[in-house]
């Protein structure tokens, strides 16, 4: 197991390295100017900006100036927001544990939803249980996440008013009803995500069970008399689960670009809704910011899920 | 067991096979096997009655798409504007032709360039060994890894400026987001190739055409490609689905395509401000990516069972 983590970790540090050589070569290749608002202020003398542009190092060769951004970069040195005059980390912490919450929150759900309804429906393939649930995990991921948003605004807050349809950060109460209103405002938010990435993991679920269902040790399990819920659940789930885990850390890429939309449709001040309104503004610093950290996030939930897969199946770790 | 084992196995093939057996052309056997998913034969009907209207809609639907009208302001759907209006009485049915071209072209263009980088890339890993084999294969790992929203919105924001000055507004976003979307999507359709090569090129057949002196090219593109090229129908059809999600997604985060030009996705976005007087703004549009990205998901399904008998997923 020491082995297999260390080299794990090993294999995480070139494809973090390898994402950061996209990021810059993509800004580097980008025309135009990090310091573009500068020049386009006319307060910023020319000498001034020649005087930046030499501190900056912005005319050394690429390879010094991609050490020099890694560097940065890995010492927290995200730069300075052009819009809101802070630092780019400290924006950034403030916003990313809004943005974990409403993530991990629908994590939780889409794996409550996509379990049970995957696991049952391998049970009994091809019955009507089984193709509704597959119809309804089609539409579930042909739907778009922006889509679905704006049908339960509409629905829940428009016509039933039952949720409120802007999330608040500032909420004017104390005790159990600030936890009630911030669950509430919560709600219609995870539940778009929750749901868009349960359609994607039923299938997948589903057709795990299956593999796992027809082989040996489980009509041995059956026939020494065991009742079906604890075959399915005690030898056939068990293993079954394994590929899912991996499957959750895959999609984690997925989930950010629907946490973005539904970030921006319930405003919800995570770093989705963050990169948006810096995109909008110009501010060049904040959405490198942001595209590394969850660059990085997705790196290390990779991580995690090869950790958790040698854990889980130990057989992987000796190969 | 060494007496029983003929020289040839013709020896023991009996009785010749009947000479008028119908013969199925691969092709044929597909259509039957697809025509058995019922979804994605409905899915089909429906996807090209869509492309109909796309197509032929704004010759007999002559309405123009930018007609200002205050005095149909936000109005419900009537005869006279079936889908309603917007918020400067454009008439919506008009919009959503105009929209659907666009998203249907963005869709198959960004697939098209998914699919050309994901062979060439596949075929590349597949065919080498070694280290440009191993190389390949941890950059499509890399690219998997990233997170294609961010990057995707990151790129568009630094280079949309530039494109527009060269190719006009329209052309610029279009070729860009085309480009980036396939760019971020070809690694899907790179390891199906790859696995496909890989067990394709030691087959008899590629060894027979080798033996008879074929280049190394031939081998690929008369022999192996066409027999790896199911999976990759399969994966390019839910790439078609995945990109039109994308460019509305872009459209509706308003960064897309330029606000003069009514996507699917922009239609939604500015819909969204009047969600409580005027619904049917939003629920238009958002029907028809939702119905044109389920259609082509349950048509790729079918063509799943259709070309892939082996379910590779």
């Amino acid at each position: 197991m020491g082995s297999y983590l260390l080299r794990r970790l090993l294999i995480a540090i070139p494809s973090l390295l390898g994402i950061s050589v996209v990021l810059f070569t993509v800004l580097a290749l980008a025309p135009g100017d990090p310091f573009g608002e500068l020049a386009t202020n006319p307060n910023v003398p020319p000498e001034v900006q020649a005087q930046l542009r030499k501190n900056f190092g912005l005319d050394d060769p690429v390879f010094v100036r991609y050490a020099r951004w890694l560097l940065a970069m890995l010492q927290g040195d995200w730069g300075y927001s052009f819009v809101s005059r802070v630092n780019v980390d400290t924006l950034i912490l403030q916003r990313l544990p809004t943005t974990l919450l409403v993530i991990g929150s629908s994590q939780i759900l889409s794996l409550l939803v996509a379990l049970p309804v995957g696991i049952y429906a391998a049970t009994r393939p091809y019955s009507i249980f089984d193709q509704i649930a597959n119809t309804l995990a089609f539409v579930g991921f042909s739907l778009p996440t922006f889509f679905t948003g704006l049908l339960f605004i509409l629905v829940f807050s428009i016509w039933l008013g039952w949720l409120p349809f802007v999330y608040r950060a500032d909420i004017a109460a104390t005790g159990w009803e600030y936890y009630w209103l911030h669950l509430k405002q919560l709600i219609m938010p995870v539940t778009v995500l929750g749901l868009f990435q349960a359609a994607l993991l039923v299938r997948y679920v589903r057709s795990s069970v299956l593999d796992v269902i027809r082989l040996d040790y489980v009509t041995t399990a059956r026939s020494k008399g065991l009742a079906e819920r604890v075959v399915i659940l005690k030898h056939v789930v068990r293993n079954a689960l394994i590929p899912v885990v991996t499957l959750v850390a895959l999609q984690l890429p997925a989930v950010f670009g629907g946490a973005i939309v539904t970030e921006q449709i319930f405003r919800v001040p995570g770093i989705g809704s963050l990169l948006i309104s810096a995109m909008l503004a110009n501010d060049t610093p904040v959405i490198m910011g942001v595209t590394f950290v969850s660059a990085c996030l997705v790196v290390l939930f990779n991580l995690i899920a090869d950790i958790l897969y040698g854990w889980l199946d130990p057989r992987i770790t000796y190969r | 067991m060494a007496g029983s084992t003929h020289a040839s196995p013709t020896v023991e093939a009996g009785a010749p096979a009947p000479l008028r057996e119908p013969v199925f052309s691969p092709w044929r056997e597909a259509w039957r096997r697809f025509k058995r998913h019922r979804m994605a034969v409905v899915s089909m009907v429906m996807l090209a009655v869509m492309i109909l209207a796309i197509l032929a809609g704004p010759y007999l639907w002559n309405v123009p798409i930018d007609e200002i009208d205050f005095t149909a302001r936000l109005a419900r759907p009537s005869w006279e504007h079936p889908f309603g209006t917007d918020d400067l009485g454009q008439d919506l049915l008009a919009r959503m032709l105009y929209g659907g071209r666009i998203s249907l072209a963005v869709g198959l263009a960004a697939m098209t360039v998914a699919v050309f980088v994901g062979i060439l890339i596949g075929a590349i890993a597949g065919m080498s060994r070694g280290w440009v084999d191993g190389f390949l294969m941890w950059l499509t790992d890399l690219f998997l890894s990233l997170p294609a929203l961010p990057l995707l919105l990151l790129m568009i924001y630094l280079f949309r400026d530039k494109l527009k000055a060269v190719l006009g507004p329209e052309g610029g976003v279009f070729v860009l987001i085309v480009i980036i979307i396939g760019g971020l999507r070809w690694m899907q359709v790179a390891r199906l190739v790859r696995a496909q090569f890989l067990s394709l090129r030691e087959k008899e057949f590629v060894e027979a055409a080798r033996a008879l002196g074929a280049s190394r090219m031939r081998q690929v593109v008369r022999h192996i490609l066409p027999n790896a090229l199911g999976p990759v129908i399969v994966a390019g059809t839910i790439d078609v689905a995945v990109a039109i999600i994308l460019e509305s997604t872009l459209s509706f985060l308003g960064l897309g395509f330029p606000p003069d030009i009514p996507t699917w996705g922009r239609l939604l976005f500015d819909a969204k401000d009047h969600l409580d007087i005027a619904p049917h703004w939003a629920l238009f549009p958002g029907a028809a990516i939702f119905l044109a990205v389920l259609t082509i998901n349950f048509i790729g399904d079918g063509l799943r069972d259709a070309l892939d008998p082996r379910k590779v997923m």
